[in-house]
C-alpha cells in the first residue's frame, strides 16, 4: 500500500493509503483526527472543511496523495495549545453551537474567509456555503463580524 | 447507576410549585441523592389543576366570536408525557463527588437544544455550584423509567424543572449539615456559594470535602426546598453552553467519532426505491476489495452490508456489489398520486357554502426530510449473551426493547448508551441505524460502527409527510362565524413509544375509532383565534414510506394554514392583518407577543416594491410565540428574508441564551420548509440525494437582521424546542404573498 507523508496540524505524519482515499477517510479512520465530520462525502455540506496549505478546502474530495508534502490543518491544530484562535473565541462569546456537528466545518471556513477578507461585508459572508441545520447562521454571521473587529492577531 | 438501596432516611417533603417530590439518598460512597413523585396524582385533572398555565381566557375583544376551548387548553401533549413519566421511581440522581464534581445524570437527549446547559444551571443554581463544576451525562437506556425517557414535545424542561431543583436542592441542605456537623455550628447558619458551604466566620469547605460525609446524612438540619423564582441568579440569565469549547476545538464525540474497540466501519447497499429489497447479490468482486473484512445481507432483505477497514473502503465494496433489487411497494407512485389520494381521504367541510359570505383555500406541503447533520450512525458490539450499542436516541428504552426483541435477549442484557446527536429535528425517535448494526455486529460476529451515508438518510430516511389542507372561514357583518380545517396527511410513525406512554397516562388515545396520530393531534393541534364554531379534523393516508414527527409535528403545516388563512380573511374583510389576529386572540401573553414584535418590527413601515412585511403567531406547550420577516421577493423565484422580529413568552426561560437559539433555528426552519426544501417523491423513490438538491437554508438565506424579545418570566418554563417552526414559517409565507401579491398554495414555493 502506498505511503504518504504530509504535515497534520504541525506535525508530520507518515500513513499508508490507496493513493485516491480521501483525506476525510483518511483522518478519520486511520489517524483518529475526528474533528472534521461526514455529512455528505461529496464536498456539498462542508461540515469536513479543514486546511490545505491555509486555504479552505473538503477533505472528503481530496485524495491522501494530493495532500503529499503540504501542510493539512484541522480543527483540532487551530488553537494554540489550550489558548484558542481569535475565531474560536468569538464562536465562544456568540455561543454560536447548537448541535456542534457542522461547527468544525464553519470555524475552519470562518477563519479561512477572514484570511482572505480580513473585513468581510455581509455579501461575503453569504458566500459561505456550510450548511447548518440547526440554523445558527445569525450567530455565524455574528460571530465573524466580531473576530473581524478584533483584529488580524493571531490569524 | 451506583445506589441501589434506599436509605432508611426520612424524605425530604419538598413542595415544588405544581408537584411534590420525594428526595432520599441512595447508599453511594460519596453523597447521591434521588427523588421521586411524593403521591401520584388520582387523575390527570388532579394533577393539572394546579398548573398556573393560561386557562382559555374570556372573549376579552369586541369583535369576535368565541370558540370553544381545545384539548390542548385543558391538557396538552406535555402534560400526558409529564403525568406518563411521574410514578417512576429514581427519577433523577445527582452525585456528587470527592473530587467535587455535581454530576446529574440526564434521562434525556442532547441533539443541540441546549438541554444539558439548561440543566446544569438548574443544578447549580439549588446547589449554589459554580456552572464549570457540574457535570450532566446522558444516562444509558434506564427501563426502570418507563415513560421518562423520552426526549420529544418540547417537554424536557417542562418535565424537568421541578424534579432537578427537587433533588438539588436535597442534596444543598446535605452538604449543609455535614459541614455544620464537621464545624460544630448551627447549620441554618451556614451558606453555599461557588460550589462550597461556607461558615459565619470565614472558614469554607469545598463540596467534594463533605461528599463522603453528607452520604451518611440522613436528615438534613436545613430545608430542602428549591429557592424561590424571585432568589434564582443563574436560572434566567442569558448563560453560554456547556459544552461549547469542546465543540470549537473538535472534541465534541458524536456516535462515529467514538473509538470502541474492533468496532469497524460499515455501510449499508440500499434499493433504489423506498422499502424496496433484494432479489439477489452477487458479493464476489466486493469481498475481495481491498480493507474488506465481509459482507453481511441484512435479515430483512432491506440491503447489503459492507464492514471494511475504513469507510472509504466500505463504500467502494458497497458499490462493486451486485445486487438485484425488487422494487417497493410505492413504485407506481410519484407525488401527483400522492397528492389525489390526500385530496379524496380529506373529510368534507359541515358548512355548505350557500348562503354565507366566505373564505376557502387548499393547501400542499412536500414530504420534508429531517437531515440531521449528523446522519444515523450507531456502533454496537452483540455477542451470544449480551449486546451494548452507543448511539444518540431520544427513545433509548423503546430502542433497547427492540434491539433486544431482535436478538432474542433478555432486555437487561443489552446496554445502550446515549451519545450526544448532531442534530435530530424528531429524526433520533427512531432507531433504524441501531437496530442494524446490531443485526449486523450478530451476523458478522464482531463489533460495527454503522453509518448511513447522507444519500441513504434522504432517500430511505424519515421524512415529515406530506399533506392536503381544506379550509373553509364563514363570515357576515365583519365577524368569522365558523371556521372549518381538514387535513389530509400521509401516516405519521409514532411507533416509537409515545403510544404506550399516552397509554399509561390515562389517555385512551387509540379508543373510539381514534388512530394515534389522531390522539396526538387532540392533544396537540388548538386554533389560538376565536373564530365562532371551529372544527379541525385529521384523515391519514397510510403508504408504505419511513415518515415521523419532524420537528412542531402537525403544527409545522396546519397552524401554517390557519395563519396563511387569518391574513386571507382579514384582507377579505379589509382588516390589517396584526389587527385582525389582535382581537381574535383569547390570552395577554398572546397579544403581548404580538404588540411586541409589531412594534419593534416597526410593521406597516413602508416597503419598497416586491418587498413586504409578514407575520405569524403560535401557541403551544403552554408557551407562544410571535415572528415578524420582511422579504425581498423583487425576483420570486429567488425571495430572501432579510429581517426578522421574534417575541416569546415560555412563562419562564431557564437559559434566555439557548432559548433565542432554538428560535433563531426555527425561524431557519420555516424559510427553509416554505420556501426551498422539500422532497419529491419519484416513482417510489426520493428524487434529493443530499444537501445539493435538499435545499436547507444556507448563510445567503439567512436574514442579517434578527432581533429576539423575550417575555419576562410569568410562570413556569413552557416548551419551547418546537415552538418558533409554525409562527416562523407561517411569517415567510405571509411576507412572500403580500411582497408578490401572489396566493402560495404549495409548499416549498420555489421546488
Amino acid at each position: 500500500m502506498p505511503s504518504h507523508t504530509f504535515v497534520l496540524n504541525g506535525r508530520p505524519v507518515t500513513v499508508d493509503a490507496p493513493d485516491d482515499m480521501p483525506l476525510l477517510w483518511v483522518l478519520r479512520d486511520k489517524l483518529g483526527v475526528t474533528g472534521p465530520k461526514y455529512g455528505c462525502g461529496v464536498g456539498v455540506c462542508r461540515a469536513c472543511t479543514s486546511h490545505l496549505d491555509g486555504a479552505e478546502f473538503q477533505p472528503c474530495t481530496v485524495a491522501v496523495k494530493d495532500c503529499a508534502g503540504r501542510r493539512v490543518t484541522t480543527i483540532e491544530g487551530l488553537a494554540d495549545g489550550e489558548v484558542l484562535h481569535p475565531v474560536q473565541e468569538a464562536w465562544l462569546e456568540c455561543d454560536v453551537a447548537q448541535c456542534g456537528f457542522c461547527q468544525p466545518g464553519q470555524i475552519m471556513t470562518a477563519v479561512a474567509l477572514l484570511r482572505r477578507t480580513p473585513a468581510p461585508t455581509d455579501a461575503d459572508i453569504d458566500q459561505i456555503q456550510n450548511i447548518c441545520r440547526c440554523g445558527t447562521y445569525p450567530r455565524i454571521r455574528e460571530a465573524i463580524k466580531r473576530a473581524a473587529a478584533a483584529g488580524p492577531a493571531g490569524r | 447507576m451506583k445506589g441501589q438501596a434506599i436509605s432508611t432516611s426520612t424524605p425530604d417533603r419538598a413542595s415544588v410549585g405544581r408537584r411534590r417530590f420525594l428526595t432520599y439518598l441512595l447508599a453511594a460512597p460519596t453523597l447521591t441523592v434521588a427523588t421521586r413523585l411524593a403521591a401520584p396524582p388520582a387523575t390527570a385533572a388532579a394533577a393539572t389543576a394546579p398548573d398556573p398555565a393560561p386557562a382559555p381566557a374570556p372573549a376579552p375583544a369586541v369583535g369576535a366570536l368565541p370558540g370553544l376551548p381545545g384539548v390542548p387548553d385543558v391538557v396538552d401533549l406535555g402534560d400526558a408525557l409529564i403525568l406518563a413519566g411521574l410514578p417512576t421511581a429514581h427519577l433523577l440522581v445527582l452525585e456528587v463527588t470527592a473530587a467535587g464534581r455535581v454530576v446529574l445524570h440526564l434521562p434525556r437527549a442532547e441533539v443541540g437544544q441546549g438541554l444539558t446547559t439548561a440543566v446544569a444551571m438548574l443544578v447549580a443554581e439549588e446547589l449554589d455550584a459554580r456552572l464549570e463544576d457540574v457535570d450532566v451525562p446522558l444516562s444509558d437506556a434506564r427501563p426502570d423509567l418507563l415513560f421518562n425517557q423520552l426526549t420529544g414535545g418540547s417537554n424536557s424542561v417542562r418535565s424537568l424543572y421541578d424534579p432537578v431543583r427537587a433533588v438539588a436542592a436535597a442534596a444543598r441542605a446535605r452538604l449543609v449539615t455535614a459541614a455544620a456537623r464537621r464545624w460544630d455550628l448551627p447549620a441554618g447558619s451556614l451558606r453555599t456559594e461557588d460550589t462550597a458551604v461556607l461558615a459565619p466566620d470565614g472558614r469554607r469547605a469545598g463540596f467534594g470535602s463533605l461528599a463522603v460525609a453528607a452520604a451518611a446524612v440522613t436528615v438534613p438540619a436545613v430545608p430542602a426546598t428549591p429557592k424561590p423564582p424571585g432568589q434564582q441568579r443563574l436560572v434566567g440569565t442569558p448563560t453560554g453552553r456547556i459544552d461549547a469549547r469542546d465543540i470549537v476545538t473538535g472534541r465534541a464525540r458524536y456516535a462515529g467519532d467514538l473509538a470502541v474497540p474492533g468496532a469497524v466501519p460499515t455501510v449499508v447497499a440500499r434499493p433504489p426505491t423506498i422499502n424496496g429489497g433484494v432479489q439477489s447479490f452477487d458479493a464476489s468482486a466486493a469481498r475481495g476489495m481491498p480493507g474488506v473484512l465481509a459482507v453481511v445481507p441484512l435479515p430483512g432483505g432491506g440491503g447489503v452490508a459492507v464492514l471494511a477497514e475504513t469507510f472509504d473502503q466500505a463504500l467502494k465494496a458497497r458499490d462493486a456489489l451486485q445486487v438485484s433489487w425488487r422494487p417497493g411497494p410505492l413504485a407506481d407512485l410519484s407525488d401527483a398520486g400522492i397528492r389525489s389520494r390526500l385530496r379524496a381521504a380529506n373529510l368534507p367541510f359541515l358548512v355548505p357554502p350557500l348562503l354565507t359570505l366566505h373564505v376557502d383555500a387548499e393547501f400542499d406541503f412536500a414530504f420534508v426530510s429531517h437531515a440531521p447533520m449528523e446522519v444515523l450512525t450507531a456502533v454496537a458490539d452483540v455477542r451470544p449473551d449480551r449486546a451494548e450499542l452507543w448511539f444518540s436516541s431520544q427513545s433509548p428504552i423503546v430502542a433497547q426493547q427492540a434491539v433486544a426483541a431482535e436478538l432474542g435477549l433478555p432486555q437487561d442484557a443489552v446496554t445502550v448508551h446515549v451519545v450526544r446527536g448532531g442534530g435530530s429535528f424528531g429524526r433520533r425517535l427512531f432507531f433504524d441505524a441501531a437496530l442494524e448494526a446490531a443485526q449486523v455486529s450478530r451476523a458478522a460476529g464482531r463489533p460495527v460502527k454503522l453509518m448511513w451515508t447522507r444519500n441513504d438518510d434522504m432517500r430511505h430516511g424519515r421524512m415529515r409527510p406530506a399533506g392536503h389542507h381544506r379550509i373553509r372561514a364563514t363570515h357576515a357583518l365583519g365577524q368569522v362565524l365558523t371556521y372549518e380545517h381538514r387535513v389530509a396527511t400521509v401516516r405519521t410513525d409514532f411507533r416509537h413509544g409515545l403510544g404506550e406512554a399516552l397509554t399509561a397516562a390515562g389517555f385512551a388515545v387509540q379508543a373510539g375509532g381514534l388512530s394515534l396520530s389522531q390522539g396526538f393531534f387532540l392533544l396537540t393541534e388548538k386554533n389560538p383565534y376565536q373564530l365562532g364554531v371551529t372544527t379541525q379534523l385529521l384523515a391519514e393516508v397510510p403508504l408504505d414510506m419511513p415518515t415521523g414527527s419532524w420537528r412542531s409535528v402537525y403544527s409545522g403545516t396546519v397552524r401554517v394554514a390557519d395563519e396563511i388563512m387569518m391574513d386571507e380573511i382579514a384582507r377579505t374583510l379589509g382588516q390589517d392583518p396584526v389587527a385582525f389576529r389582535r382581537a381574535r386572540l383569547g390570552s395577554a401573553s398572546a397579544r403581548a407577543v404580538l404588540d411586541t414584535v409589531a412594534a419593534e418590527g416597526r410593521w406597516g413601515r413602508p416597503m419598497p416594491a416586491g418587498h413586504a412585511q409578514g407575520v405569524g403567531f403560535h401557541e403551544e406547550h403552554r408557551s407562544c410565540a410571535a415572528y415578524l420577516v420582511e422579504i425581498d421577493a423583487t425576483d420570486p423565484a429567488q425571495p430572501r428574508v432579510t429581517r426578522a422580529v421574534i417575541a416569546a413568552d415560555v412563562g419562564r426561560a431557564v437559559n434566555p441564551r439557548g432559548l433565542e437559539a432554538q428560535l433563531t433555528g426555527a425561524l431557519i426552519d420555516g424559510i427553509s420548509v416554505i420556501l426551498q426544501a422539500g422532497n419529491h417523491i419519484d416513482r417510489g423513490a426520493v428524487r434529493e440525494g443530499s444537501f445539493a438538491d435538499f435545499r436547507y437554508a444556507r448563510q445567503q438565506h439567512s436574514p442579517p437582521v434578527v432581533e429576539v424579545h423575550l417575555m419576562p418570566p410569568s410562570g413556569p418554563p413552557g416548551g419551547a424546542g418546537e415552538l418558533g417552526v409554525p409562527a416562523a414559517s407561517a411569517a415567510v409565507a405571509n411576507a412572500y404573498a403580500r411582497a408578490t401579491g401572489r396566493s402560495p398554495r404549495s409548499f416549498p414555493i420555489t421546488f
